[in-house]
């Protein structure tokens, strides 16, 4: 078994204008594991993660996928993206398709697989979150952790190395956050590999293998969760900390 | 009330009689309709025609006009030219310049006015719905655009897949609209001598001296656009219901 990350972030920078927003991240994402970021608003976390899946480009500094730059100008990124999924905190599904359109879209129009395949698919994806009869009607029609769990599989249909969820429960009622985290878990004991942007720190200090704290864009702290969690060393961190702690 | 003031100061008028005779004629009414029908057939085809050639072009203009990538800047710069030019221009002057340029160049031998009208029509109004469709496309939101790329369509197959049909249902009733305006100046190829409703009613004229062909031809106009103005007014209000019903998004 290969032991390189999965995911690799060298020294990686991104401004928008003069506004440095990440300012140097290195970061592996080992494969198999749960990292989960966390940090105020506005310190880099969704950032880190669409620059990952190339939705943004690193102003300097490098990402690596399978070892391969996926930072250079030169690859392609429509094929780094079918090896990453990501999901949003406003779900994005596509109003205009049903529920099973919106999650076999990109085994039909990325794979090439036929409709029926992609959809028998599809519909055991949408069997797994419990919500297979609701696969013909349109996204307006779910509640907020439906849809949410909806964009998940929808994510994870054609089978990416690497899933990338986005502060995926900030957008939701409380009752509906369970939901959508045990989702998350159950992808965990698939041994996917996932990178997560979260504020719901109980979940990050359950469900995470490693927990990286990004603070004014660097990484301020990081390590497994009851390090990070238990005994913060850097002050920023504990700062941080103590206002979870109500 | 206001109807029945309308009609008494019209029918008190000195010349009312006159009017009524030159305009409204029963007689020359029913001589003149079949006749006009006829033309109003060419009206129908030229539309038919031009329906599809303004949603091709302006389709293609919205999208060259909505790209980002500096390299297609050129490309860009043109969309914006062409379509700041054909709404400037008065569809007359479009109509003459093709009807009777292109010929001039003596390239493709002689062509059939009706064409030519045709192709003016799509030229103008390509500009116009081409502005309509754009704004439709920057109407959808750019994270729709991000979850389509990310789950690895390429740009072509999130424009086509996902963008093209929501900008499109965002923008119906203008693009009904359009269509509407459209409907009546396809009468306007009549200038380049294509036989056409105006056309003909404008011949039946010129031996009669009598304007009543024109009022027919008019009102068959309004008849062929009646439909579709109100499948407009039931789309919107279907549209309405809808939003009220628990939102469209």
């Amino acid at each position: 078994m290969d032991e390189s990350p999965l995911l690799r972030f060298e020294r990686a920078r991104k401004s928008f204008g003069r506004n440095e927003v990440l300012r140097g991240v290195t970061l592996d994402v080992t494969r198999h594991t749960v990292v989960v970021c966390i940090g105020a608003s506005g310190s880099g976390k969704s950032t880190l993660l669409r620059c990952a899946n190339l939705l943004e480009t690193v102003t300097d500094g490098q990402i690596f996928l399978n070892g391969e730059d996926i930072s250079d100008p030169r690859r392609d990124a429509d094929a780094v993206r079918r090896k990453i999924g990501i999901v949003f905190q406003s779900f994005n599904l596509f109003p205009h398709m049903t529920v099973l359109d919106n999650v076999t879209l990109s085994l039909r129009k990325v794979v090439g697989m036929p409709r029926g395949e992609a959809e028998e698919r599809g519909m055991a994806l949408l069997k797994r979150i419990g919500i297979e009869a609701k696969a013909r009607v349109y996204p307006d029609r779910l509640s907020g952790g439906q849809q949410q769990r909806v964009a998940i599989v929808r994510a994870i249909a054609s089978d990416p190395e690497l899933l990338l969820l986005d502060e995926i429960t900030s957008a939701l009622d409380p009752q509906l956050v369970g939901e959508v985290l045990d989702l998350v878990l159950e992808l965990k004991s698939t041994r996917a590999t996932i990178l997560m942007a979260t504020h719901e720190m109980s979940f990050a200090r359950s469900a995470a293998d490693d927990v990286v704290f990004l603070h004014n864009g660097v990484i301020e702290e990081s390590g497994p969760p009851d390090k990070i969690f238990g005994e913060p060393e850097k002050p920023a961190t504990r700062a941080f900390l103590e206002r979870f702690r109500v | 009330m206001f109807a029945a003031a309308v009609y008494f100061t019209l029918a008190r008028s000195e010349g009312w009689a006159r009017v009524r005779e030159t305009f409204f004629s029963p007689r020359y009414f029913v001589e003149a309709l079949p006749v006009v029908a006829r033309g109003l057939l060419m009206n129908l085809r030229v539309l038919a025609v031009a329906s599809l050639g303004v949603a091709a072009l302006a389709t293609l203009l919205a999208l060259t006009r909505t790209t980002i990538s500096p390299v297609l800047f050129p490309l860009r710069a043109l969309a914006t030219v062409y379509t700041d030019a054909f709404r400037g221009m008065p569809m007359i002057i479009v109509l003459y310049l093709i009807g009777f340029g292109i010929p001039g160049l003596r390239i493709f031998g002689r062509i059939d006015s009706t064409i030519l009208g045709t192709i003016a029509v799509i030229l103008v109004y390509s500009a116009y719905v081409a502005e309509v469709i754009r704004a439709g496309i920057e109407a959808v939101h750019p994270s729709q655009r991000a979850a389509a790329r990310s789950l690895g369509l390429s740009h072509a197959q999130t424009m086509r897949v996902v963008v093209l049909p929501q900008a499109v249902r965002k923008v119906v009733p203008a693009l009904m609209n359009d269509f509407v305006a459209m409907q009546k100046d396809v009468g306007l190829v009549s200038v380049l001598g294509a036989i056409d409703a105006v056309r003909s009613a404008q011949i039946l004229v010129s031996k009669s001296y009598n304007f009543t062909p024109y009022v027919a031809s008019g009102l068959l106009f309004i008849l062929m656009s009646l439909p579709f103005i109100h499948l407009t007014d039931w789309y919107a209000a279907r549209l309405k219901r809808r939003e009220q019903a628990g939102g469209v998004v």
